[in-house]
Order: C-alpha cells, then structure tokens, then sequence
C-alpha cells in the first residue's frame, strides 16, 4: 500500500475521527441509537482500517496483542464488578438502585459503566480477531504443532 | 451481612466461575491460573451444596437477578430438580480442577494453558447458568455460554483432528441452538412472555395451535442435539475422543447431562406433562429414540478400536437409558432417569478421568496402547475396572441402583420390550467394558516398550478418579439419600411445576 498516496492521507484523516465516534457512540448509548458492541465494533473498525493500509505490524506496534487480552478480559471484569459492587452495598447482582442514592441515578451511572464494559471486551476481541486473521501464515511455525 | 451472603447464592453460583475466567486470563501464568481455577470451583461446589439444602428444606430458591421482579426481570430458580443437577455440574468441575493440573501440563502447550482453565470457568458458568435458570431466553445466552466455550476446549485437543471435530460439532451445536431459540422465538410470539413459570401459565389457553406445536417441536429437538440423543449424536464421538482429556472427563459428565435436564424442564415445567406426553406423542417417540441409542450405540461402542472413542459411543447409549426413564412421564420414570442421569455423570467423568491418566502415561489411548497396563499402572486400572463394573451395572456399584430403579419404571409402566432391550444393551457393555479389561489384565506389554511407560498417574489425577469412583460406591451401597432426592424431585416436577 506504499504507493498509494490517497488512501494514506484519508486514512490518516478518517482514523481519529472514527475513534472518536466510537467514543460518542458509547457514551451516548442511552439516549440515541448504539452502546457497547457498537462502539466496540466502531474502536475496532478504525484500528482495522489502520492494520489494512499501513499494514499489521504497524497496527501491533500501536495496540500490543498483549493489550488485548489484558482489555478483553478487563471488560468482563468492569461489568461483572458493578454486579458485585451491587451485592456488596445490599442489593441483587446488578440491581443499579443502590448504586447512587437516588435509585435513577444509580441506574443511569451503572448502565454507563457496564456498557464500558461491553465496549472494552468488544473492541480488544475485535482486534484480536483481525491481528489473527491478518498474522496467518507470518506466524505459522508457532501456530502449528510439529 | 451473612444473610445477604446466602441469599445471593443462586447468583454467585453463576457469578464466580465467570468473573474467575477473566481473572485466569489477567493472571496469565499457569500455576496462578490453576489456582484461581480451583478456588473458584470448590467455592461454587461449597454453595451448590448449601443451595441443594436451602432448597430441600424450601421447597424452591428464587433470585431476581438485577432486583427485577419476575416475570419481568430474569429469574434464578433452584427446586428440588435441578438442585441435584446443579451439585453434579459443581461437584465434577471441583473435582475436575484438581485433575486438570497434571493433565494439561501434558497434554497443552504451556503458552495455552491459561485458555483452557479460562474456558473450562466459561463452560462451567455457562452449564451452571443453564440449570438454575428460571427464563426460557436466559437459558438460550448460558448454553451460548457453554457450547462457545467448550467448542474452544474440543480443539484444543492435542491431535490435528480436534480442530475438525470442534468443527463438526460447532456446525451441529449451532443448529441446536437455533433450534431452541426459533422455539423459544414461537412461544414468546404466542404468549409474549419469557419467564418459564410465567410461560406454563399462559400457555394452557393457546396450547392448541400449531405455533405451539411446532415450539415443542423446535425445543426438543435443538436440546436434544446438544443432548446426543439418537439421532442426533453424530458430533460426540469425534469430539469426546480428540478433545484434551480433562475436556473429555468435564464434559462428559456434564455438558449433555444438563442439555437433558433442560429438554425435560421445557417438556415438564413449561409445556406439562399432559400437553407433551398427552395431547402430543412425544412419549413414544422418545421411548423408541431411546430404545434404538441404548442398541445401535452400544453395538457401534463394541466395534472401536479407541478406547475414549468406545466411551463416547457408550455415553451415546446411556443416554438412551437416561431418556427412557423420563419419556415415561411417571413420577418412578422421571426419578430413575434423574438418577441415571446423575449416576452416569459420575461414572462416565470416572472412566474419562481414568483414560486421560492413561494417555497421561502412554500419548495414545488405542486399546492396543493400553496393552498390560494393568501391571504398569495398577491403581489407574483398577479405578477403570470398578469404573466399567458401574457402566454395566453390578451389584454395590451406582449403576447397579440406576438399572434397578429404570427396569422397576419400566415394569411398572409395562413396557416389557423396552425391558429387554435394556437387559440387552447391558450385555453389550459387558462386551465393550470387557475389550478395555482383557487389553489392560491380559495382554502383554508389547516388548519395545521403555522403562519410563511405567508408573502411576501424579496424585492430582488420581485422586479425581478415586474420589468419582467412590462416589459410585457410596452410591452403590447406601442409595436412599440419592433416591429420596430424586423422588422429590419427581413429584415437583409432575405436581405441576415450579
């Protein structure tokens, strides 16, 4: 992809924005259309686009494999928490209410933050699909058994 | 606080080996991930069983998950039904986590062998979910949860063909699912409601339409391809035989275990007794299934030359019994298939432990490989001897108490032909169990054998085994605790429900 100039510009110019609608799209999930998996899929789109024109080792350079294993099993763990941290303060797992003092709020702010979740898990899984896909046959000697 | 501790049991149970799996990959070396592993399966065992109390003395546990009353919110159920399974599923995962140790270390590359503690934790979560849930769509996510989970675990398996076999079976277990969720789809349409005490009461009105119908039909059969029942048990041979050993062992005793238990909660719990076995003839045709499994499996078992692969076309059989004893619709039916049903879990995880601490020993698990093994491993041998002597079913053994308990259904209900083809089927795994002794007992060890193809199993593993195999025993010998349980939950589940 080195000789082509224009769709290395545009990709240069298109990769924050979309980064940043992801972020839009994750935290604007209870009022407009999107949420988590969205947002995700939108992360990992960006960084996708990325690994297509400037190739996969560069998008590796930038987002480590290591990264995402540690994001995907970190965003189970954002989600599955908040569910502890409502059994902890007395109520049933997930019950946002006893978040916050007023239930509402409580409800509000514990969606947010598991759809955090679920937008972390997403995207590092995203990512770590594509990395795999994109790495066939670069790393074959350590894929295959003997 | 300790009251609040016991009263978000039934979501801990749930809770812990999915929130453990995360911590496993975060953890990432293996002897930490092994630790977390163990923690994380005794715990839930520990309140499986308080739960299996609480719901005896109860009469049913209830949780409403995200304090959203049902029939809004997802409800956890626990009745005297499936709290049996739900000790099944716990109490081999934790015996599985003292297995698993040793067994991986042998069988995984060491890079890998975080996955498959996290994955294990995943398909745990997952089979647990699906047995104390009380919501026909959250049953659907958990056996995502769990057939995801252990496809990942198949092909892992240390021969190239793991990879074909997940396939296959990902390929089957996909149609199962959809299966279900299409009917589950169907009765949501009919009813507009999800929670399955909720749907047993709406139903009743709209039960004469073929949308109904055919959501029996969808449920029964995606269930039952995740259950292997005849014949739809094409994807368990491969499966059970290139998966890791400590796969094969878990899964064995649990995965289609549960997928029965949940084909007969829909069919009991959520249709009725009278709508599935009166009105439709689902009956017969699981008697004659059954029947036909219990034969051609155990006649396809005696012809392997493998002996993981001869056990899987046994479980294919012993499904068969396990059905049988339910689609008589009897309170004595269903309480003998309940015990096989746990029985066979216990027995067959046993063999399955027993044979991966062979392949532990000997990287192959032919029944020529297991040549005069006896002598080279005497007290993995004689676990799988005792183990085999269950799967016949003889006196003292916990088969023995499932075959009685099914022959005196069967009697009962007059089903004479059925009662031979089970005498039959017995004698068939008299053959295969015997192919696997006469290798081990009485055969050589073939000359070019080395020294170091001698010597047990490490303790890790052969405690496992052990520990299955007297469970048998216990069972074998003193089986009143087990049949009460299961009587109880017979009568619940004909008494109309939870």
């Amino acid at each position: 992809m080195r000789e082509h100039t224009v769709l290395r510009i545009v990709t240069q110019l298109v990769v924050a924005p979309i980064l940043i609608f992801a972020l839009y799209v994750q935290f604007h999930g209870e009022y407009s259309p999107g949420g988590g998996f969205q947002a995700g899929v939108i992360f990992a789109s960006a960084i996708v686009l990325y690994g297509l024109i400037f190739g996969v080792e560069a998008a590796r350079r930038a987002i480590p494999p290591t990264a995402l294993r540690i994001g995907a099993a970190l965003g189970l763990l954002v989600f599955g928490g908040t569910g502890v941290a409502t059994m902890l303060l007395g109520g049933n797992f997930l019950e946002y209410d006893v978040l916050l003092p007023k239930p509402e709020k409580g409800q509000h702010y514990g969606l947010i933050i598991i759809e955090l979740g679920v937008g972390i898990t997403v995207a590092s899984v995203m990512i770590a699909i594509f990395y795999v896909f994109a790495g066939r046959g670069r790393h074959r000697d350590e894929d295959e058994p003997a | 606080m300790i009251t609040h501790f016991f009263n978000q049991m039934p979501a801990l149970v749930v809770v812990v080996p999915m929130l453990a799996a995360p911590l496993v990959v975060l953890a990432h070396r293996q002897w930490a991930a092994w630790l977390i592993f163990v923690g994380a399966c005794w715990a839930i065992f520990g309140m499986a069983f308080l739960l299996f109390v609480e719901a005896k003395i109860a009469g049913q546990v209830s949780y409403a998950v995200g304090g959203w009353a049902p029939p809004f919110g997802i409800q956890l159920v626990i009745d005297p039904f499936n709290a049996l399974v739900l000790l099944l599923v716990t109490g081999v995962a934790a015996l599985t986590s003292l297995y698993a140790r040793a067994s991986i270390a042998a069988e995984i590359v060491a890079e890998r062998g975080y996955l498959v503690y996290a994955l294990l934790l995943l398909c745990i979560a997952g089979l647990v979910g699906i047995t104390i849930t009380g919501d026909a769509f959250n049953l659907f996510v958990f056996l995502e949860i769990s057939s995801l989970s252990s496809y990942a675990l198949i092909a892992m398996g240390p021969k190239r063909r793991a990879l074909l076999s997940a396939f296959q079976y990902l390929i089957m277990g996909t149609v199962g699912g959809t299966f279900l969720l299409i009917g589950i789809g169907l009765v949501f349409m009919m009813t507009g409601t999800l929670n399955m005490a909720d749907l047993a009461s709406r139903l009743p009105p709209v039960a004469d339409t073929h949308t109904v119908q055919a959501a029996l039909a969808f449920i029964v059969v995606g269930l039952s391809l995740k259950a292997a029942l005849f014949p739809l048990h094409v994807w368990l041979p491969n499966a059970y035989t290139y998966a890791p050993s400590v796969v094969s062992a878990f899964i064995s005793a649990t995965a289609t275990k549960v997928a029965v238990y949940a084909v007969f909660r829909f069919v009991f719990t959520v249709f009725g007794v009278d709508y599935a076995f009166g009105t439709l003839p689902l009956g017969e045709v699981l008697l004659v299934l059954s029947a036909i499994a219990m034969i051609a499996a155990s006649l396809a078992a005696i012809f392997q030359t493998d002996v993981k692969r001869l056990l899987a076309w046994s479980s294919i059989a012993q499904m068969g019994y396990i059905v049988a004893g339910f689609a008589l619709a009897t309170p004595d039916g269903i309480s003998a298939g309940l015990v096989h049903l746990l029985n066979h879990g216990l027995i067959k995880g046993a063999l399955f432990m027993a044979v991966g601490a062979l392949f532990w020993r000997l990287r192959g698990s032919s029944i020529n490989d297991l040549a005069g093994m006896g002598r080279a491993m005497p007290v993995t041998s004689a676990a799988f001897v005792v183990g085999g002597l269950s799967l016949i079913g003889v006196p003292a053994t916990a088969g023995f108490i499932s075959k009685w308990v099914l022959l005196s259904a069967l009697f009962e209900a007059h089903r004479y032909l059925l009662v031979a083809m089970l005498l039959l089927a017995s004698l068939l795994s008299i053959i295969y169990v015997g192919r696997v002794i006469e290798a081990l007992y009485f055969r050589a060890r073939p000359d070019d054998v080395t020294e170091h193809a001698h010597g047990e199993a490490p303790l890790g593993m052969q405690l496992a085994t052990w520990a299955l195999i007297a469970a048998n025993i216990a069972i074998g010998l003193h089986a009143t605790p087990e049949l009460g349980a299961a009587q109880r939950a017979a009568a619940g589940l004909m008494g109309g429900g939870t």
